[in-house]
């Protein structure tokens, strides 16, 4: 496989058109008058616009604490919409710690240059951007969607 | 250096001949990309250097590196020569005198030079001649819609910090100015006017005769982003009549670290001193500092004096190959990058339609793939060119995108690197499974 089609993998292009999740309606972008148990977040990229504004809504308290929710509204390249498609699927319904322990294995493959393969067993479907640690001007659109996750899951707690 | 036997042809574009000649002075280009010949169209953003002007750095390091303007030293001597004749050899190339053209860092802080000029006549007690630069309350500082934000941001800083109001001429839906809307906008209260010569995402090339008439008209001071128009046509500042004009050496052959401010000697001598220090002064007290007249009232600091003498080396094969022959060349590529992408179903280029002027740049959408996608894609075929907003958002929000592709050109570039940009482009869709048009 070349490196491009190991970046645009069939299972991201899908994932960038399906855009699961993005049904934040434009009257929550802003964020206001935030229910008890959901956070959200506005993340910018400012060197091609890649742009997310995500909430997450949680249930349970304390260890309980679990994702219940995922809804989001942007606009950007395959790589960043694909990568908040998937991440919308993976982490509802996972605990709050959980969720926190994907991000950061996230991250690491993310920042890895290549040199780290994503476990699937931990990362489902975002197993397959993996190739974008090779791009590292990417690897900011990969992230986009998780750090705005892991900031808006950190103002639930 | 390219050379032609018959004297017509000094007339017209430079030849394919030609340019494969001058390929040759750019060793970068001949290089293999990601397992292709690398096209690089990304000349807008920076240039590519040839031999002499590494050659011009290398050998002022070699002997005669040395501080200017002081020290009576036989190499301070020598370097303050290269110094002063690279300003004279710049000065000479935009039609300005010697005293007229200031080095700054790049064409943005050229631009921020003249704002923050201007925003220290505007506060507190300045000399009466530094009067006519201030601004305030009920003023008006007027840009235009297509400006790159280096010439947008510092002057709402202006505003932000004088009081003055920031105005803008919007453009059309094909890149141009309004012209209609620009007549208008013309007031005595407009003190300062600053717009690109030619817009470094639709290649628009602005009419700055009229543009500078209409400011002066009513008593503005005209400002000229000339980052993208200095490297590309054969400018006169004189002709063009504007009080300021700006550009960076990096678009035109140069090194970065070096740019140039160009102001009329009465109102440079007048201006407000932006960065103060040494090598600008005449007698410093513990109280107070007497400045230099221009140039080096601008020029506070040690200054980028090899980057001058390979700015000099720089503009010098532009002048010899010859402006309007390279300005010529580029049209050409431009127009034939614009024909072909048009011609290719899901792509709507910004600016001009092919076959009215545009500098020998294209910017363009894809339907269906984000500029980030595409700009990858046309990298793995070893094309080099620039995505997201170029530093125009404002544009850009007013074509209704956040991101485009832009290739640009340059006078090394061929018709074949042109044709497999845009069979590179023509894959981008298929690619991306997207079909239709
Ligand atoms: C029209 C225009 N103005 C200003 C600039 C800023 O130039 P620099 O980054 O060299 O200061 C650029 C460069 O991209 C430009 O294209």
């Amino acid at each position: 496989m070349s490196a491009l089609d190991s970046l645009y993998q069939q299972i991201i292009l899908e994932q960038a058109k399906a855009r699961r999740g993005a049904d934040l309606p434009n009257h929550q972008l802003a964020g206001e008058d935030l229910p008890a148990g959901t956070g959200q977040c506005h993340q910018l990229n400012p060197v091609c616009g890649d742009e997310i504004t995500l909430r997450v809504e949680t249930s349970g308290g304390g260890a309980d604490r679990a994702v219940s929710g995922i809804h989001w509204a942007g606009d950007g390249c395959s790589i960043s919409m694909a990568s908040a498609s998937i991440l919308s699927e993976l982490v509802v319904g996972l605990g709050a710690g959980e969720v926190q322990g994907m991000i950061d294995n996230f991250r690491e493959v993310m920042r890895s240059r290549g040199k780290m393969q994503a476990d699937e067993e931990i990362l489902g479907d975002a197993a397959a951007l993996s190739g974008v640690s090779k791009f590292p001007a990417r690897v900011k659109c990969a992230m986009l969607a998780w750090v705005a996750a892991e900031d808006a899951l950190r103002q639930t707690a | 250096m390219v050379s032609t036997s018959a004297d017509h042809f000094h007339d017209g574009p430079l030849t394919d001949v030609e340019v494969r000649r001058i390929r040759n002075d750019f060793p970068i280009l001949d290089q293999q990309v990601n397992g292709n010949t690398l096209v690089y169209l990304d000349s807008g953003a920076t240039s590519q250097k040839p031999v002499s002007v590494m050659e011009a750095e290398q050998e002022f390091y070699e002997q005669r590196n040395s501080a200017v303007h002081r020290g009576a030293h036989t190499l301070a001597v020598a370097a303050t020569d290269v110094f002063e004749d690279a300003r004279s050899t710049v000065a000479a190339f935009v039609g300005a005198a010697d005293n007229e053209l200031v080095w700054t860092a790049n064409a943005t802080a050229g631009l921020n030079l003249i704002a923050y000029s201007f925003g220290n006549a505007s506060t507190g007690d300045v000399t009466p001649e530094a009067r006519q630069f201030a601004v305030g309350p009920g003023d008006e500082v007027l840009v235009t819609e297509m400006e790159h934000h280096a010439n947008l941001v510092p002057w709402q800083e202006l505003c932000r910090r004088t009081g003055a109001t920031l105005k803008f001429i919007p453009i059309m839906d094909d890149g141009l100015l309004d012209m209609e809307a620009a007549a208008a906008l013309f007031t005595s209260r407009t003190k300062v006017f600053s717009f690109t010569h030619v817009s470094n995402v639709t290649g628009v090339i602005n009419p700055v005769v009229e543009l500078a008439r209409m400011a002066h008209d009513v008593g503005a001071l005209v400002v000229l982003d000339a980052c993208q128009s200095a490297p590309h046509l054969g400018l006169n500042v004189k002709a063009l009549d504007v009080d300021f004009a700006v550009f960076s050496g990096h678009k035109m052959l140069a090194p970065t670290g070096i740019g140039a401010v160009y102001g009329r000697a009465e109102l440079l001598d007048a201006m407000p001193p932006f960065l103060t220090g040494g090598s600008m002064i005449t007698t410093v007290t513990m109280e107070h500092a007497a400045y230099l007249p221009s140039p080096q009232r601008f020029e506070a600091g040690t200054q980028p004096i090899s980057q001058a003498a390979a700015f000099a080396a720089a503009v010098n094969y532009l002048s010899e190959t010859g402006m309007d022959r390279i300005h010529a060349w580029e049209a050409a590529l431009g127009q034939r990058m614009v024909a072909g992408l048009e011609a290719i179903p899901g792509i709507r280029v910004l600016g001009p339609a092919a076959g009215t002027a545009r500098a020998g740049l294209a910017a363009f959408e894809v339907d269906g793939v984000h500029a980030h996608d595409v700009g990858q894609f046309l990298d793995a075929a070893g094309v080099a060119v620039r995505v997201g907003h170029h530093c125009a958002q404002p544009l850009h929000r007013r074509l209704g995108l956040s991101a485009s592709t832009r290739a640009s050109a340059y006078l090394y570039n061929t018709t074949a690197e042109v044709d497999a940009f845009l069979a590179a482009v023509a894959g981008v869709r298929p690619y991306f499974g997207i079909t239709g048009d």
